[in-house]
């Protein structure tokens, strides 16, 4: 409890100290590429008759997703609080690469959690992370996977919380962690609703976005919040079939429960021990969802669907063709919905978030859209 | 008061202290646990700690992580562990000690637990991720029941939150050797004297320290300090070594009593 209550106090005092945010502001200018753009999605549009889409382009930051925001933010937590070592879990590897990235940019030691089973699949991010001087510790525990990693990662934060900070990737774990990434991703909100404004004169009528833990969801989810005639629609990961452990659809399958410091909706058996999960995409294959997400849904101000695995890939396959755009497969759950929704929708306008890029995922879409991989 | 209370004011009489063992209930079968809880009790211990296992134990390390992965695979549950601790109640007054994560006590239902556990001869429960601020209503319901709540405190507790750990506490109160997770360790850390001093100074419960005891010379030097010592890791390691070993329960045995000698060294 101390070491979250030490960094909640350190948080608070950056988040209202000016240099705090005029450095914060200047690295995601500079360094990470924002502001992303909100761009019309014409041959999308026209290709499905009905509502207009347009995407918030995260996919362009620097690393190739949303994690820098919230990756830049904290580290720079990290080093107001005076600490040398920043430890980090990761999934598909995305949330490493950018933690080792900015402990590059600023400086620290950086030491990656990831199970076993996701340093088999996402060998490339394995390396990303090493080129970038991190170490990329293999964890081996339990569904050798994200959940057991952000377990380790948290057993080598108490045990080594003195000069340790632990950058965690999304809206999970304890307080503050929930509250402090949602306020380094919000950035994607505001811009979003000042550009839709621009572009289309008025408000969105609904906006789609992905939801493993949460983080891109509730970045552009939360400046929309007030606005009650915007639907916020999360996606979760359909996976492959309905039954306990073949997805990640919280909402459905979950209940309420404790893991990892958070209480939420999570997938877990009659007995409470934790479900395992499965998803197509690493990054939404995580069994609880963020907790706020779990707040605004009891409130029925925001809704929660999925989409599958086939119909993910489905859905990059089209922005790839219709757009030039190889969405991430965390994204490509948000556009499957926007797509199927779209048709009966004529005057409407959508916005999805694309929360990154599809380069980690192109050994996935090589394995599943065989017919485009001969010699 | 329930069989921990009593347990202490006897040895305090005598001039004695306890030496508390915990094992993963259901490590490596369900029905192995009686045996192996009767041995440590042959071997001196005082008090168990029957620990239920859970998928993601982020309190422990990789020896009792192993334990519970085996537990599960056996098919424990929180339910199995509250019959195992019935089974050992007919045959046994030794006192018990539930520990747990919160999901599988959230999921069984608190009022549910404290009503089962108090039947099954359970005498308390130690919740390892819940923290103290949040612990009325799990508290009340125990305390309705009879059963003790024992608390956790650490090095690192502020001390506000040690005046809450000693507002809900009953029984004893756990301390926490070291930051970090639970384990084997060469020596104990310097940590735990101001700890001790802190908690002394707001509660008059017995004090017991864990996280890191292996060894005799551990028991010794914290015997001189508190009230209890609580070894584990090096218990279920010795158990996951001799899965299969028909001496098993005797090498527990030897090693626990080997452990209380401890208390009676002189430094």
């Amino acid at each position: 409890m101390a070491p979250i209550e030490e960094l909640e106090k350190a948080y608070l005092a950056a988040r209202d100290d000016p240099a705090f945010q005029s450095e914060l502001g200047e690295l995601l200018r500079a360094y990470a590429g924002r502001p992303t753009p909100l761009y019309f999605a014409k041959r999308l549009t026209e290709s499905l008759g009905g509502a207009r889409l347009w995407l918030k382009r995260e996919d362009l930051l620097h690393t190739g997703a949303h994690k820098i925001n919230n990756c830049l933010g904290q580290a720079l937590v990290a080093r107001r609080m005076g600490k040398r070592r920043i430890i980090a879990e990761t999934g598909a590897g995305q949330h490493g690469v950018a933690t080792a990235t900015v402990c590059a940019l600023l400086g620290f030691e950086c030491v990656v959690y990831m199970g076993e089973e996701d340093m088999r699949r996402q060998r490339l991010n394995v390396f990303r992370m090493r080129l970038l001087g991190a170490k990329v510790v293999s964890v081996s525990s339990g569904s050798r996977t994200l959940k057991d990693a952000i377990s380790e990662a948290m057993r080598d934060w108490v045990a080594n919380v003195a000069d340790t900070y632990y950058l965690l990737g999304s809206a999970l774990g304890a307080h503050p962690y929930p509250m402090m990434v949602r306020d380094f991703q919000k950035v994607i909100g505001e811009e979003a609703r000042r550009q839709i404004l621009e572009g289309e004169g008025r408000l969105p009528d609904a906006i789609f976005a992905c939801v493993g833990g949460g983080s891109n969801a509730i970045g552009i989810f939360h400046a929309f919040l007030p606005d009650t005639s915007v639907e916020l629609i999360g996606i979760e990961a359909g996976g492959r079939g309905e039954a306990m452990g073949e997805h990640a659809a919280r909402f459905r399958g979950g209940a309420p429960g404790v893991l990892q410091g958070a209480c939420s909706y999570v997938l877990q058996d009659d007995d409470g021990q934790i479900a395992l999960t499965h998803s197509v995409s690493a990054g939404l294959d995580y069994a609880m969802i963020g907790p706020e997400h779990a707040w605004l849904h009891d409130r029925g101000r925001t809704q929660y669907t999925t989409a599958s695995d086939a119909e993910a890939l489905e859905a990059a396959r089209l922005l790839s063709r219709a757009e030039g755009i190889i969405p991430a497969l965390e994204s490509a759950h948000a556009v499957a919905e926007a797509v199927r929704r779209a048709p009966a929708a004529k005057g409407k306008v959508f916005l999805v978030n694309v929360s990154g890029r599809g380069d980690k995922d192109i050994d996935i879409y090589r394995e599943n859209f065989q017919e485009l991989d001969q010699p | 008061m329930t069989r921990i209370g009593l347990m202490f004011d006897g040895l305090k009489r005598d001039g004695r202290k306890a030496l508390i063992a915990y094992l993963t209930a259901g490590d490596p079968a369900p029905d192995r646990t009686p045996a192996l809880v009767e041995a440590l009790v042959r071997g001196g211990a005082d008090l168990i700690e029957l620990g239920v296992p859970f998928s993601d134990p982020i309190a422990d390390g990789p020896v009792i992580q192993r334990a519970g992965e085996r537990a599960l695979k056996a098919g424990t549950s929180l339910k199995t562990v509250l019959s195992i601790g019935a089974q050992i109640r007919e045959r046994s007054e030794t006192p018990l000690l539930l520990f747990t994560y919160l999901n599988p006590v959230i999921r069984y239902g608190l009022d549910r637990l404290a009503r089962d556990a108090s039947a099954a001869g359970i005498d308390g429960c130690l919740l390892t991720d819940a923290s103290v601020e949040e612990a009325a209503d799990y508290a009340a319901a125990m305390h309705r029941h009879g059963l003790d709540t024992v608390f956790l405190a650490a090095p690192t507790s502020t001390p506000r939150r040690l005046k809450l750990v000693a507002q809900y506490s009953t029984g004893f109160v756990y301390l926490v050797s070291r930051t970090g997770v639970t384990g084997e360790r060469d020596s104990l850390s310097d940590a735990v004297a101001p700890l001790i001093r802190a908690m002394r100074a707001v509660t008059d419960l017995p004090l017991a320290v864990g996280f890191g005891v292996s060894k005799p010379e551990h028991v010794a030097e914290l015997g001189r300090q508190v009230e209890a010592v609580v070894v584990g890791s090096a218990l279920v390691r010795l158990i996951e070594r001799n899965l299969d070993n028909s001496s098993l329960e005797i090498q527990l045995e030897s090693f626990v009593r080997e452990l209380k000698r401890g208390f009676g060294a002189r430094a």
